[in-house]
């Protein structure tokens, strides 16, 4: 599905360029982008680098577990195939945590050593029920304070910028709990097709 | 409000002291474990390249070849009829497929429809409620190696139309 996606774009993108003449455009775009997607990767070494050395020290010292301990009973039903006392389990939690607190750039090394623990105990290149799981849940965000749009909010004056932490939680928490049931829903109808 | 953003910002200090304390006391050596834990992390940007590179070059194709304007422009009249306010239209498409562009039309819109506006609040209340989902299936799949991602997409897309449909009718309540 996502060969199909990746390519449909690009190759609806150049077609519709030729009759609207923007060729000139992606053209441009082609180049541009390309800099600015090794930017982002680049960008990302220092956050991977720092977040990944606390987390491997966190890890040995046993603070994962304990994480993993505490929060157990909501995780595992989520996770049903993940092994209790597993470190994935902490990972997720960290990823969650981070995220819950609006700290992106902690999230997303604690979510890829979540998927990396993940693929450990599936050990395939086939997308698990859990790593499954695991995505819907950042994919509806988890964020509960939108602190980039109340930064944008307050740049052009907003008389209350945070007025709409209330409603982004509401939403939040109904985008949260639709990816649960919807993952649920495809994962029980790709088992009965075996 | 102020003791949340207190929290996020005490948060990842404290953290970071409490993991240091532990593991000074527990006798793991703590350096030598940051500098194994960040060669891992350098790895980890590097295989994540090819899949960012491809990804956003061919969502850049679709924006500057002037298609997926025309595309929003062809299906704003449809979601207007089931209630959707045309100008939040392009936002709500975007949303799940690039997060800069959803910023910038965030901000566009805010811009001109002002901050306390109706779409004003919907637009942020919108691009707060739900994240990338292209971007994190590339992020995260890519960077372990995952070919197949089976239903994944597909469980990301709905949450994402159900979080924006949730956004409309919630924003319409209370500030209706």
């Amino acid at each position: 599905m996502v060969n199909i996606i990746w390519a449909a774009m690009a190759i609806v993108g150049i077609l519709y360029a030729m009759f609207n003449g923007t060729m000139e455009d992606v053209n441009k775009a082609l180049f541009e982008s390309a800099d600015e997607a090794v930017t982002i990767s680049i960008g990302l070494i220092s956050i991977l680098v720092f977040w990944l050395g606390i987390m491997k020290i966190a890890e040995k010292a046993g603070i994962l577990q304990i994480l993993a301990k505490l929060f157990r009973p909501v995780v595992v039903r989520l996770f049903p195939e993940i092994p209790k006392d597993h470190p994935a389990m902490g990972y997720i939690l960290s990823n969650f945590t981070a995220n819950v607190f609006g700290l992106g750039n902690a999230a997303t090394p604690m979510g890829i050593k979540a998927m990396e623990q993940m693929k450990e105990l599936s050990g395939t290149d086939t997308a698990s029920r859990s790593m499954i799981t695991f995505l819907a849940l950042n994919t509806s965000s988890l964020t509960l304070i939108p602190t980039t749009v109340i930064a944008i909010r307050m740049h052009y004056d907003s008389a209350s910028p945070t007025e709409i932490v209330g409603t982004t939680i509401i939403a939040t928490i109904i985008s949260t709990l639709a990816a649960v049931v919807v993952d649920r829903i495809f994962y029980y109808r790709s088992i009965r097709r075996g | 409000m102020a003791v949340i953003t207190l929290i996020s910002t005490w948060l990842i200090p404290c953290f970071i002291m409490l993991v240091l304390i532990v593991a000074t006391w527990k006798r793991v050596p703590a350096y030598e474990l940051f500098v194994e834990g960040g060669k891992e992390g350098v790895k980890m940007a590097f295989s994540l390249l090819p899949f960012l590179v491809g990804m956003i070059v061919s969502i850049a194709i679709l924006r500057a070849s002037g298609a997926l304007d025309a595309f929003i422009g062809l299906i704003s009249p449809v979601l207007g009829f089931f209630g959707v306010p045309p100008d939040i239209v392009p936002l709500a498409l975007v949303r799940p497929i690039s997060g800069t562009a959803a910023l910038g039309v965030t901000t566009e819109l805010i811009d001109t429809h002002g901050p306390d506006s109706f779409i004003g609040r919907l637009a942020s209340t919108m691009q707060g409620s739900t994240d990338t989902t292209l971007y994190i299936l590339t992020i995260y799949f890519g960077a372990v190696g995952i070919k197949k991602m089976r239903y994944a997409l597909k469980v990301g897309l709905i949450a994402d139309l159900i979080g924006i449909i949730a956004s409309i009718i919630i924003v319409t309540i209370v500030f209706g």
